[in-house]
């Protein structure tokens, strides 16, 4: 199988070439009134934005970031001006290309409902690249998705990361391990009656499934020491749950009201886990909890139905969560009617009216997001080395009236509309 | 034994002898005057006027102007609004707040229904949407029936019960509409239709048979003895024929929208198209219909078959078609807190601003056929307004105050206040007076 994989590394890195010849790949210099970096200082605050800025990216890259006078664009370079430059965004949680816009069996596929958990589903399998959702939030500055099964089940599978283009799901794939989808609380119960059903069974099919997997991992370790003793067979499912045992992978756990939120904090310190806390409409009661145990956030969309797990959902909670020093990003999360997917850029605008400064808002989805998801070598900032993922606006990016009107992706425009 | 409406009719009498006492014993009272100064007052039916006045008194708009013109009377109590923005109050014209509902799935048609009997005046959903700035919302059964009852007006006054909220008619009458809808929504298995065309059909037949009986009506008046049985479902149909009850039609798709405006012209019934997913499709046969537009703003296309192609530039095509157009909010679809954002969305995709602004009032006030009372700022309306600490269009402006027939209904300087506006423990309690679980599920 290890070898099956290797062999599937090299034919990916003979397309690879292939594929990006394909795209034209121009050198780009981008002229911005003002060019917000989300670079962090030193201290860690946030860099100032760039007035009159240029960013260059140079075969995808980007390789120079400053004032005009002090970049020097080179002859032939493609140069595209905007009044406001951001780092292409990235949606924290999403469950786009799994879960289509028309809503219709057919275009849904982010939540299988036939047991209850299931950490063995990949959302490679499932992710369709021409979904017109991808379309419509690459429109509006969205570069990076962290998406993947949907809360709903126990356990409904994986999570990946993706930039938004690409024709085929390889094309599109930033990074292929995301996290296990777990669900805490009544919509995570099953369906006809079946388990879980109440809060307490949840908590122990979870730790029994646990067991289970660190009994996975004895075998296999004695199998190693002891050539007497037969590896255990393999099991897709125990391989899934002893990567979070390993901390490998992080259990990213949709939690919102109190109750579920104590269970996923109790959760953590029984197994030691990675944990993120998802959804948490109800997080600003437990917010020393959270920093002391170093659990990160992926905070609800601010604009969270107020009715059912977000009736007491508050626009303020990213700001608190900011000011309080946990790690937090923006997600737009799952929704199963109208809206079929939040926009990024719009939840983060309603943050930043309640209470988040301007650079702290468009932080949860870009550094700061990118930081969560642990790719922040690639996205989330404006400086030389990263990936050239930007995003262009005639204005102030949160404003109702502003338009986003263009967006680059490692120095390919995969939007020039005006939306 | 005396019939329903007899009831009805005794105990408005009753009311308005109350009302009058009340008023007796309390003008002198009401006759003070409070004169809001110095903001930019933007009245929908005129342009914005800077370093404004706005004058209210007995629950009434006085006078509105610049501050040189308008005379503030003595003796006014007088609030300075400088630095903000005063705009009519929001009238949202397709909301569920307090989920009302109509008919039940015993039939695809049941204009007898009523949604002012199952509303929750005390539910959070009322507190968010004053918070929003809104004091005016038309209450709808939902979408899942061809016809699905009778809609409920309600001012957003505070008060604990239904009728605190009520608006009334001439006669004294609460005041709505009929909703209506095709498409998917209300096509399911029977006895719902399968089909369109079956839609369309049934929903012929319910008004032939209201046409009927609305002849035997006419006939009876000098013949008593005629005068059929009263059928509460026909006699909404035949208040909707008759122009007194308007239709509010969901519908989404092209050929949708336009079969109400067929059903509309065989019938005679006045209509309000509302959603029109498609609008921009067909603007220009909207347009020469004649028919005004209640729409959606959504974060995003799709969610539904029919909804696939909803755009945000549905405002401003229909505004150049030259089209009647409102927002709404379909509470819980989006939020009334935000409901500004809907327009201001809508300015985004290319509508005008003057056009937003009144898309989210006066035009809603013309759509539920109350204009002559609320809707825009001038002399005689209803003192329905909201004070905003900005542009109303902007995301970093809140809305700080909301008045309804000159009485405060929303202060966000109000911690009580706030929680509903910014959301926070115990902001989605419902005071409710219903029992739990009614909704069902987890």
């Amino acid at each position: 199988m290890m070898s099956l994989r290797i062999l599937l590394s090299c034919l990916l890195l003979l397309l690879v070439p292939a594929i990006s010849s394909a795209s034209p790949k121009q050198d780009i210099a981008i002229r911005g009134g003002t060019v917000h970096t989300m670079a962090k200082q030193a201290d860690g605050s946030w860099a100032a934005a760039i007035e009159n800025g240029v960013v260059l990216i140079q075969d995808g890259k980007i390789s120079a970031v400053g004032s005009a006078s002090t970049v020097e664009i080179p002859d032939g370079t493609r140069v595209i001006e905007a009044a406001v430059v951001t780092p292409g965004l990235i949606d924290s949680r999403s469950v786009v290309g799994l879960a289509g816009w028309l809503n219709y069996d057919h275009d849904q596929d982010q939540l299988e409902r036939s047991a209850p958990m299931q950490p063995e589903l990949d959302p490679r399998d499932a992710y369709n690249v021409r979904e017109p959702l991808i379309e419509w939030v690459r429109s509006l500055g969205v570069t990076t998705l962290h998406t993947g099964h949907a809360p709903g089940q126990l356990i409904s599978g994986q999570t990946f990361i993706v930039k938004t283009r690409g024709d085929n799901v390889d094309q599109a794939v930033l990074k292929p391990d995301g996290m296990v989808v777990c669900t805490l609380g009544s919509s995570g119960f099953g369906n006809d009656g079946k388990s879980p059903g109440t809060r307490a069974k949840q908590m122990a099919m979870l730790r029994q499934e646990f067991i289970k997997a660190q009994t996975y991992l004895d075998k296999q370790a004695a199998a190693e020491t002891d050539e007497e003793k037969d590896p255990p067979a393999r099991d897709l499912r125990k391989e899934v749950m002893a990567k979070v045992l390993n901390r490998e992978l992080p259990l990213m756990i949709t939690a919102h009201g109190s109750v579920d939120i104590q269970n996923v904090l109790r959760l953590q310190r029984e197994l030691g886990i990675r944990v993120v806390l998802e959804g948490a409409s109800e997080c600003y009661d437990f917010i020393e909890e959270l920093k002391q145990q170093k659990i990160s956030v992926i905070i609800h969309p601010t604009m969270m139905r107020a009715s059912g797990k977000g009736k007491n959902a508050s626009m303020e909670t990213a700001e608190k969560l900011v000011a309080a020093g946990i790690q937090v990003a923006m997600g737009s999360g799952y929704e199963s009617y109208v809206p079929k997917t939040r926009v990024v850029l719009w939840e983060a605008a309603i943050a930043c009216a309640y209470g988040c400064s301007f650079a702290d808002a468009l932080g949860l989805i870009t550094a700061s997001s990118a930081e969560l998801l642990g790719i922040s070598d690639r996205v989330g900032s404006l400086e030389v080395g990263k990936d050239g993922d930007v995003a262009l606006y005639d204005g102030d990016p949160f404003e109702y009236t502003t338009h986003c009107i263009g967006t680059i992706i490692e120095g390919v425009v995969v939007s020039d509309q005006t939306r | 034994m005396f019939s329903e409406s007899d009831a009805w009719r005794r105990g408005r009498a009753i009311t308005h002898v109350l009302i009058l006492i009340i008023i007796g014993s309390t003008s002198s009272l009401l006759a003070d005057s409070t004169a809001y100064i110095g903001a930019l007052v933007m009245p929908v039916s005129g342009p914005a006027i800077e370093d404004g006045v706005l004058v209210v008194r007995d629950g009434k708009i006085e006078s509105v102007g610049a501050r040189s013109d308008v005379v503030i009377p003595s003796g006014a109590t007088q609030i300075d609004c400088s630095g903000k923005t005063i705009i009519p109050g929001l009238i949202c014209t397709h909301s569920h707040i307090g989920m009302g509902g109509g008919g039940d799935g015993s039939d695809p048609i049941q204009p007898e229904c009523w949604t002012l009997d199952s509303i929750n005046v005390r539910a959070a959903s009322f507190e968010r949407a004053r918070a929003g700035g809104l004091t005016l919302v038309n209450q709808m059964p939902g979408s899942g029936h061809l016809i699905s009852g009778r809609t409920t007006y309600l001012k957003l006054r505070r008060g604990g019960k239904i009728d605190d909220l009520l608006i009334k008619d001439a006669d004294g009458w609460p005041m709505g509409g009929l909703k209506m809808a095709n498409g998917t929504n209300s096509q399911r298995s029977a006895p719902f239709p399968g089909t369109r065309a079956k839609s369309a059909s049934l929903v012929r037949e319910a008004y032939i048979k209201a046409q009927e009986y609305q002849a035997k009506i006419e006939k009876a008046v000098d013949d008593p003895d005629k005068m059929p049985e009263r059928d509460l479902r026909l006699e909404a149909l035949v208040e909707a024929l008759e122009g007194k009850r308007i239709v509010h039609h969901h519908t989404h798709r092209h050929d949708d929208i336009l079969t109400v405006l067929r059903l509309r012209d065989e019938f005679g019934f006045q209509v309000v198209l509302h959603h029109v997913s498609d609008a921009w499709k067909v603007a220009d046969e909207i347009a020469a219909a004649g028919a005004p537009c209640s729409i959606i703003v959504i974060d995003s296309p799709g969610g539904k078959l029919e909804a696939r192609d909803i755009r945000m530039e549905n405002g401003v095509v229909l505004e150049n078609a030259g089209v009647n157009v409102s927002f709404h909010t379909d509470d819980w679809i989006t939020d009334s807190r935000l409901f500004l954002r809907s327009a201001a969305l809508g300015v985004r995709a290319g509508m005008s601003r003057a056009g937003a602004l009144r898309a989210l009032t006066l035009s809603g006030a013309e759509m539920l056929g109350l204009d002559e009372r609320t809707g825009s700022l001038e002399p005689g309306k209803d003192a329905d307004f909201a004070i905003l600490d900005g542009d109303p269009f902007s995301v970093y402006t809140q809305v700080q105050e909301t008045w309804v027939e000159g009485v405060q209904v929303f202060d966000r300087s109000n911690p009580e206040h706030l929680l509903f506006a910014v959301g926070g423990r115990g902001a989605g309690d419902d005071q409710t007076y219903q029992c739990c679980g009614e909704r069902g599920g987890k």
